[in-house]
């Protein structure tokens, strides 16, 4: 009896203190789980709510309802912009990835002495504002754009390219360079930290510098592509600037047609039930590239 | 020709001779040490031959086969690393298979390779462990077996034991004795310990500042050290200033200040002596007695270890103690110091 009640005692003992440690890290999180529950929990559940409704308003009249969704899932046009979307998101990963990952590289392997310098170089672009630099890219492409102009004066073309500007194309490329810095760091910081012992092992035991970069250095740095892929793909398939300024009619996006409804149709009912939908499907899809890549990082063993 | 020839091999890290016209000849299945405190360029030699750095002059051979130019990739020797370097995102099979995988063995004769080494290193059914379930010893047989498993002419151990405590390193030290005899492998080890050196090791190169200052077995580095660098990083020793007195013959006599005129054999004489010069006369503490000899001193300290003890005995007018390692009785009072002539080191005086 004696040593159970000890055992029990101890057991107590060891809950108190685990309790305190949760205490105490939910009181540093507070401020933070605070700003979080202000700035978003509440509007989405403000936009949950709008998303029931039938007209405008925060009033439910006549009771919830899911005619919004089913609008959202019954549109061809809806569902077509939604494709667009991703498919643009894609695109736009997969190029910020496959191009920040030789910077990425070169800033950890190659830099030297000079990688802080690197490091803040690749940021000066941050420096503007993202507006600034979708307006350079509107600048570059446009008709009597640098491209087009400079192509013209040395007489390799007699009329401006229009494939250029306003349409997805467009919206990639200022899209893929915006988002540059969001890739290449977390992709520098996964290389940064692989032991250099490990790649001399691996010279070691007979890889050239191929071999050795397909089978040590790449899936070791992959939790950095994952991580700048998500980076990447989850705000830009929520774009609104780019398109705006840069896509043209077919190179608009969903969260153009998401502010359309909030704004100028005044549908703000139809808006919410599109900007959850979006929010769900690239939720889904974020957890399937997770899963997919661990699959993958598994298999290549 | 020997197995290993590093010949006049020269390294340069900007103005830093680190390695400096350094020349060495390895015998076939020989265990081989570089010894030498940090810094001496020993590591900086094995990762020449490794192929890791390239010298900036000389030449280093393995079979007969000049290595210059020969990427790292590519040659006959294989590496245990300091830090082990256990593949993280690979599983303890796929670390020792690592280095086949391109050699095109069949499926079931790599398994069988691999399941062999594992065997050898006793891993056996530790293959589907992952290299964070691994203790220090696992990881260091991993790594052991990751290189031995390419059948190297030469495996390069870079301070091998560093990392693990004393009772594993001293089993280790065994084992990897024992390995390196029944493979039959040319075991290159580098180590700044000259204990793992002198237990495991057939021929013991001792560096300091880039030079290989001698190359001789473990009883011989101890008993015939070439000079007081040697003499001074293996083992404790006691040295005494003396002058050449006489030679005649096989017999020569020195004299040493407070030890008094010193007999000493013609043989310990290692270089050119000449009546009047200014020699080093050195002396293992386990040499000297603390009875029957000619020198008077006493005790100023005593610590029992054990199976011996070591004493600090102080001789009058002699700053530094005689540093004195005994078996015998504790000694009690003064004590006279002596020693068989057969046991002094005899050292050239460098100023």
């Amino acid at each position: 009896m004696g040593k159970s009640l000890i055992s029990g005692f101890s057991g107590g003992v060891q809950v108190a203190k685990a309790e305190d440690g949760n205490d105490a890290g939910y009181l540093l999180l507070s401020p933070t789980l605070a700003v979080m529950a202000l700035t978003l929990a509440a509007p989405l559940a403000l936009l949950f709510l709008y998303s029931l409704t039938r007209t405008t308003g925060p009033v439910l009249e006549g009771g919830a309802t899911l005619a919004q969704y089913a609008e959202v899932l019954g549109r061809e046009g809806y569902r077509a912009l939604f494709w667009r979307s991703l498919d643009i998101s894609a695109v736009v990963t997969l190029a910020t990835v496959a191009l920040a990952y030789p910077m990425a590289y070169f800033v950890a392997f190659h830099a030297g002495r000079r990688k802080f310098l690197w490091l803040i170089a690749l940021t000066i672009p941050f420096w503007t504002s993202y507006l600034l630099r979708v307006f350079a890219w509107k600048i570059i492409l446009g008709y009597g754009g640098v491209i087009n102009s400079a192509l013209i004066s040395i007489g390799l073309i007699s009329a401006p390219l229009e494939f250029l500007l306003y349409n997805p194309f467009s919206v990639v490329v200022t899209l893929t360079h915006a988002w540059a810095a969001f890739a290449i760091l977390p992709i520098y910081v996964s290389l940064e930290k692989i032991d250099r012992s490990l790649l001399e092992a691996a010279t070691d035991l007979g890889d050239g510098p191929l071999r050795r970069f397909l089978r040590i250095t790449l899936p070791l740095s992959m939790p950095g592509v994952i991580g700048a892929a998500l980076l990447v793909f989850v705000p830009t398939t929520g774009d609104y600037v780019t398109p705006t300024l840069v896509g043209g009619p077919q190179g608009a996006m969903i969260a153009n047609i998401i502010s359309v409804q909030f704004d100028r149709v005044g549908n703000w009912p139809l808006g919410a039930a599109l900007a959850l939908a979006s929010m769900a499907v690239v939720g889904v899809l974020a957890m399937l590239f997770v899963a997919a890549a661990r699959a993958a990082a598994k298999a290549a063993r | 020709m020997s197995f290993l020839s590093v010949t006049r091999v020269i390294k340069r890290f900007g103005d830093v001779e680190a390695v400096k016209a350094v020349d060495l000849e390895v015998p076939r299945g020989a265990f081989f040490a570089l010894l030498g405190p940090s810094g001496c360029g020993k590591t900086t030699l094995l990762r020449m031959i490794a192929g890791f750095e390239q010298p900036d002059d000389g030449v280093i051979a393995i079979d007969g086969v000049a290595m210059n130019g020969v990427p790292a990739h590519q040659r006959p020797t294989n590496m245990v690393f300091q830090s082990y370097a256990i593949f993280p995102h690979l599983n303890v099979f796929d670390n020792v298979a690592y280095g086949l995988r391109r050699d095109g063995l069949g499926k079931d004769a790599l398994r069988a390779r691999v399941e062999a080494m594992l065997a050898t290193v006793r891993l056996e059914g530790m293959g589907a462990r992952r290299a964070d379930q691994l203790s220090g010893g696992q990881r260091q047989r991993v790594a052991l077996a990751r290189a031995l498993v390419k059948q190297p002419k030469i495996l390069l151990l870079d301070e091998p034991l560093g990392a693990l405590d004393k009772r594993l390193r001293e089993q280790m030290q065994v084992e990897l004795r024992a390995l390196q005899k029944s493979l039959g492998i040319t075991f290159l080890l580098v180590t700044h310990d000259q204990e793992e050196a002198l237990s495991m090791a057939d021929h013991i190169a001792v560096m300091n500042g880039g030079r290989i200052l001698q190359i001789a077995s473990p009883r011989d580095l101890y008993e015939r050290p070439n000079c007081r660098e040697v003499a001074d990083f293996i083992g404790e020793i006691n040295f005494f200033h003396a002058s050449v007195k006489e030679i005649a013959g096989d017999n020569v006599t020195c004299n040493a200040g407070l030890l008094g005129i010193v007999p000493v054999p013609r043989r310990a004489f290692g270089f050119a002596i000449a009546a009047g010069d200014h020699v080093l006369l050195a002396l293992r503490p386990e040499r000297i007695t603390l009875s029957g000899g000619t020198v008077a001193g006493e005790i100023a300290a005593a610590s029992f270890l054990g199976e011996r003890s070591h004493y600090h005995a102080r001789i009058a007018g002699r700053s530094e103690p005689v540093f004195v390692a005994s078996s015998g009785p504790a000694p009690q009072g003064p004590v006279m110091l002596g020693w068989n002539p057969a046991d002094v080191i005899a050292l050239p005086f460098v100023e």
